[in-house]
């Protein structure tokens, strides 16, 4: 019978970390960017499968690194949240609840499977000006490992996303016009992208959570009206 | 609230049943000889084609036996932004199959990544009118309409059903509930598929004010209190709720016709 050798907890963590952190660099990184009129998420993307949807009527949802499992965490997102806006109302559905749940189930894959998650996600909320309480945008971050991190103004994952992090902070401004935002999220997807082309438009997924628009504030914009954005 | 369950799929009223069934009523578990008409029931509801689509309209009364128990009932729900469900019957259930059919809508949209056709959401809400049989049995029915612009064809289309949870697609106009078949009368000497969206108005509130006339439980236009019934037009710009201004125009235009007509002064 042979013995299994002996490793250290430590050392598992580390590994896992490598392992799980090495599956997010790979990507391409996705960003977010609040703007004047709300919030904008964008990514480099070429094939048609999304890397950015709709959670609920002012919550967006981002992934990178391994598609199957990013997108299995959007559905479950999606589920809770239709089912919390059912039992209780659509104002009870926040971005915080939800970021505490993925944080455990990511965070739980972490620790207990044999294989972490390789993902890196972001969840975003647009504040309603018409709700007290509700005001405010947010926009969190969740690791391969489980953790968050809340950030203001803009936020970058997956890919280079410590350098792009550096670059939008040097040129974020707050109340950012809408096409400013796409603009400056290009260029920063651009420094990502060493000796190889410009990032076309026709490749930009670009999605807009807007304030003031009734009911679902989720809206996908499409390459022409991309284009257009970018022209103005 | 449990994150992440058994159910994968992309229906939330299978996701309903299978992770949170505690959220669902057990219809076995009503009780027989159930006296249903202590509950509110909403009357007249009907929809028919015109030019640029559809259209859908309902009273806004809802009555418990021969007592009001709504003046300002809404019978007429978006369901996304091309599609729209009117509800008759027993209120309680009828709201809520609105509401759901609304949530399954957008909850499939969410997960799949694109919007059901026109033609799956009418099928989806024949099942959902069949899931409430055992209810309808003991008087809770629930007999909806649904209608939409399909943005493939290029058309309005409309659809009635049965208790049973049969569709059937209309060519035309269908009307249901109490006033339905009064509604439908009078849609039937004024239709036109080719209706401008100035006649069509007059055809809706002229049917519904023929149903109010004949059924006592069909809410005519309240002058007095200013409500007035809910008429949407669909087409393939969305859904456009007619303002109530427009509607108390042609509502007071439509009464001094008659009114004329019976002195005999046109």
């Amino acid at each position: 019978m042979s013995m299994p050798f002996y490793v250290s907890p430590e050392q598992v963590m580390a590994d896992k970390a490598e392992f799980a952190s090495k599956g997010v660099a790979r990507g391409k990184s996705s960003l977010v960017i609040e703007c004047d009129i709300g919030l904008l998420m964008m990514a480099e993307n070429l094939s048609t499968l999304s890397k950015i949807g709709e959670i609920y009527d002012r919550i967006g949802f981002a992934g990178v690194g391994k598609f199957s499992e990013f997108d299995q965490l959007r559905k479950i997102g999606v589920r809770y949240a239709d089912i919390k806006g059912y039992a209780y109302s659509r104002d009870d559905v926040r971005g915080r609840g939800l970021v505490n749940a993925y944080s455990q189930v990511v965070g739980d894959a972490f620790s207990q499977q044999l294989k972490p998650l390789e993902v890196e996600i972001v969840v975003v909320e647009v504040g309603d000006s018409t709700l007290a309480g509700h005001e405010n945008n947010a926009i969190y971050r969740i690791q391969y490992d489980g953790s968050i991190s809340d950030h203001h103004g803009f936020c970058v994952i997956g890919g280079a996303s410590e350098e792009l992090s550096d670059f939008l902070r040097s040129r974020y401004q707050d109340g950012i016009p809408l096409g400013e935002a796409i603009e400056l999220g290009k260029t920063a997807l651009e420094q990502a992208a060493e000796g190889e082309p410009s990032v076309e438009v026709k490749n930009l997924e670009v999605c807009v959570l807007e304030r003031e628009r009734a009911g679902r504030k989720f809206v996908r914009l499409n390459s022409d009206r991309v284009g257009e954005l970018l022209g103005a | 609230m449990q994150f992440g369950g058994k159910y994968q799929g992309s229906s939330f009223s299978e996701l309903l049943e299978v992770d949170f069934s505690y959220l669902r009523l057990n219809w076995s578990d009503l009780v027989e000889g159930f006296d249903a008409s202590v509950v509110p029931h909403g009357t007249t509801v009907m929809g028919f084609k015109y030019a640029e689509g559809v259209v859908i309209a309902g009273d806004r009364l809802a009555t418990v036996g021969h007592r009001v128990a709504s003046r300002d009932m809404e019978k007429v729900y978006p369901t996304d932004a091309y599609s729209l469900i009117a509800i008759a019957g027993a209120a309680g259930p009828a709201v809520e199959m609105a509401r759901l059919m609304r949530i399954e809508l957008e909850h499939y949209e969410k997960i799949e990544g694109e919007p059901l056709e026109l033609e799956g959401k009418a099928n989806k809400l024949s099942q959902m009118v069949r899931q409430n049989m055992p209810a309808a049995m003991q008087g809770l029915g629930v007999v909806p309409l649904f209608a939409g612009y399909d943005r493939r064809r290029k058309v309005g289309r409309l659809w009635g059903y049965d208790m049973t949870g049969g569709r059937y697609e209309e060519t035309d106009y269908e009307a249901t509930g109490s006033g339905g078949l009064y509604a439908a009368e009078s849609l039937k000497k004024s239709h036109t598929l080719d209706a401008t969206r100035t006649e069509a108005l007059r055809m809706a509130v002229q049917a519904l004010v023929d149903a109010s006339d004949e059924d006592r439980a069909t809410g005519g236009p309240d002058v007095v209190r200013g409500i007035y019934p809910n008429i949407d037009f669909c087409n393939q710009n969305g859904i456009e709720r007619a303002p109530e201004s427009e509607i108390e125009a042609v509502f007071r235009a439509i009464i001094a016709e008659q009114s004329d007509r019976r002195r005999g002064t046109s």
